[in-house]
């Protein structure tokens, strides 16, 4: 390899980077404005309003106030673990971001462009391995808080999140089962074309209704978001982990949620809802005179599809929250040990057994 | 490539590492991520192998010791909670009588 | 070139962190740094094109088993280790003593040949069907055996581990 052609990977690599970021960072930003606007709406209120037209600036402001408050460490806080806890949250949750393909390859003067920074034959195992690390950065800021409140939250996180990795690594196998492969970019190629019946879409949504359902309520319950919120239930244990964190710290971990929901929403639309492939086939677009073939459409098409979907997927998460009343600690063990591992591992079962007999 | 002789002598010292965490501290935790980081060590040697013979029986070697490990710590911190449950403590030098 | 200067980078980082593992007074922070030598053997592992392993080195060390330590000092709250008399000779024992054992392993690395038949898992080979395919093939053909005994194995602790840690029955 030259070093020209060194260069050319190092700018490809960093540019791409840094347009994943900034994708990354505008999506949690305004996935917090998407929430506040579809709650209320739930809830017949207006939401924000006040900056900018209906509130479009609120994320913005947001993080300002947050930027400018007192950073404050607690006396007697293991100093060094405080500061590091955010990090942790935060960093994983971002380079996850590396495999997800966001659209196929298209080509630009010659050049084939591909719409993701890595495709890895283990992307998968990536993105687990990483978003596995995300409960690091709760049990170290609840330990090195040094409040039982933050303890306690950071406790009750951890021990939820390693039970739900299970049921969500579990539902998944069915899904790498189908398509046989750990890339992210081969799924996504594997669910396009017409499915069941001629008129669905090949996606795994409709083959592995199960294995979604369990995907759905463990990724939820995976980034501990109501009604599995245990963890900051504001009214149990003040905030949880994060009690005694302020300012920009406090800004990293609410930013690593948020991320971390994108990412298991990017992670769901790949998996089960097709990914870049379109919810309206080309064909149908290709009907109506004078649309082109909706080709010109502001870029690749692919890009707006799998954005829709990830919003459309993200909405489960707004409306579970708005309806459903938080779950009891035990409660939230008996469903995920008793009820979606069984059934999670039944699901390969039969996935397997039907494999074989349609081969 | 990185000649297999270098990554063997690593491998050799996160071993010796992992002895000297086993042999320097009295509290079972410790002990048990001594434990650990001489798996490690193991692993590596058995990935450097596979690839410098070209055999994969050094890699699935290692996703077997992965699974040994993960058996090991989940027993072995189970019977830290329940010594500490008893005792107290997690010195092993409380734990120095064969009832009780 | 690039691969010697990774690899002394990442062999440096595991060995720091190994020490200061050793050394740290706090088992938090033992645990802690654990984690940058779980990811640095990982790195290793990529490096010679192991990229399955690798993941599930990340996967299971430091996502299930570090978790899994992190979780017990917590819940313990295990302070600091208390002194005791005879832990003030460990370091004048147990440094010679790792040191000895590193030589032995040096003096039997410097005079192994390196010989051998090689065999078809050659780096190309893997790149045409992909590391974990290839991995994939061999564990459920040839390991058949081993890999359900390995599962014997984990289904074993984990009934030992829920023995040990429920309730006596009254």
């Amino acid at each position: 390899m030259g070093i020209i052609d060194l260069l050319v990977l190092t700018i490809y690599i960093v540019a791409g980077g840094a347009l994943i970021m900034v994708f990354t960072l505008l999506n949690t930003a305004y996935l917090t404005y998407y929430e506040r606007k579809v709650m209320a709406h739930m809830q017949q209120r207006l939401g924000p309003m006040h900056t900018g037209y209906h509130g479009l600036l609120q994320p913005l402001a947001d993080g300002l106030k947050l930027f400018f408050k007192e950073d404050i460490i607690p006396s007697q806080a293991d100093k060094a673990v405080f500061i590091l806890a955010p990090l942790m949250g935060l960093i994983p949750a971002f380079i996850s971001f590396a495999v997800v393909p966001f659209g196929p390859k298209f080509t630009v003067m010659g050049h084939e462009v591909p719409l993701y920074l890595a495709d890895l034959n283990i992307s998968l195992l990536y993105v687990l391995a990483l978003s596995s690390m995300g409960a690091y950065g709760i049990i170290m800021a609840g330990w090195s808080s040094n409040s039982k409140y933050a303890l306690m939250g950071g406790l009750r996180s951890s021990s939820q999140v390693i039970s739900y990795e299970i049921a969500m690594g579990l539902s998944l196998i069915s899904v790498l089962m189908m398509s046989g492969s750990l890339s992210l970019v081969e799924i996504t190629k594997a669910q396009a074309g017409a499915g069941l019946l001629g008129i669905l879409p090949n996606w795994n949504v409709f083959c592995q209704p199960v294995a979604f359902i369990i995907y759905l309520i463990a990724s939820i319950a995976e980034t501990n978001r109501a009604p599995f919120d245990l963890p900051e239930a504001e009214n149990e244990l003040v905030a949880g982990f994060h009690v005694e964190y302020s300012g920009m710290r406090f800004a990293y971990f609410f930013m690593a949620e948020y991320a971390n929901m994108l990412m298991v929403s990017c992670l769901a639309v790949v998996l089960f809802l097709g990914g870049w492939n379109p919810i309206i086939p080309r064909s149908v677009f290709e009907m109506v005179p004078g649309l082109g073939g909706y080709i010109g459409f502001i870029g690749d098409p692919a890009v707006w599809w799998f954005i829709i979907k990830l919003y459309a997927y993200f909405f489960l998460f707004l409306w579970f929250r708005a309806t459903l009343p938080r779950l009891r600690y035990d409660q939230l063990m008996k469903l995920g040990w008793k009820i979606m591992l069984p059934v999670a591992l039944a699901n390969i079962l039969v996935t397997g057994i039907v494999m074989t007999f349609l081969n | 490539m990185v000649p297999i002789s270098h990554i063997l002598i690593l491998a050799g010292m996160i071993f010796a590492l992992g002895v000297v965490c086993v042999f320097a501290h009295r509290n079972i935790l410790m002990i048990l991520i001594g434990v650990e980081i001489m798996l490690n060590a193991a692993g590596l040697a058995f990935v450097a192998g596979s690839m410098r013979w070209g055999m994969p029986e050094g890699q699935i070697f290692v996703l077997f010791l992965m699974a040994m490990a993960a058996s090991e710590v989940s027993v072995g911190l189970a019977l830290v909670v329940y010594l500490h449950k008893r005792k107290r403590s997690v010195n092993i030098d409380d734990f120095n009588e064969m009832k009780d | 070139m690039l691969l010697q200067t990774g690899f002394i980078y990442f062999a440096t980082v595991i060995v720091v962190c190994a020490l200061m593992v050793i050394t740290r007074k706090n088992p938090v922070h033992s645990v802690l740094f654990m984690l940058p030598l779980f990811f640095h053997v990982a790195g290793i592992f990529i490096m010679l094109n192991a990229e399955f392993v690798a993941a599930v080195q990340v996967l299971v060390y430091a996502g299930a088993i570090m978790v899994l330590f992190l979780f017990v000092v917590m819940l313990l709250n295990i302070q600091k280790e208390r002194v005791r008399p005879r832990v003030g000779l460990k370091w004048t024992f147990t440094a010679p003593l790792g040191l000895t054992l590193f030589g032995f392993l040096v003096a039997i690395l410097v005079r192994s040949q390196y010989n051998g038949t090689q065999g078809s898992f050659t780096i190309e080979a893997v790149k045409q069907i992909g590391n974990s395919q290839a991995i994939g093939q061999v564990l459920y053909t040839d390991f058949l055996f081993p890999f359900e005994v390995a599962s014997v194995i984990l289904l074993v602790a984990m009934v030992g581990a829920i023995v040990l840690a429920k309730k006596r029955l009254d």
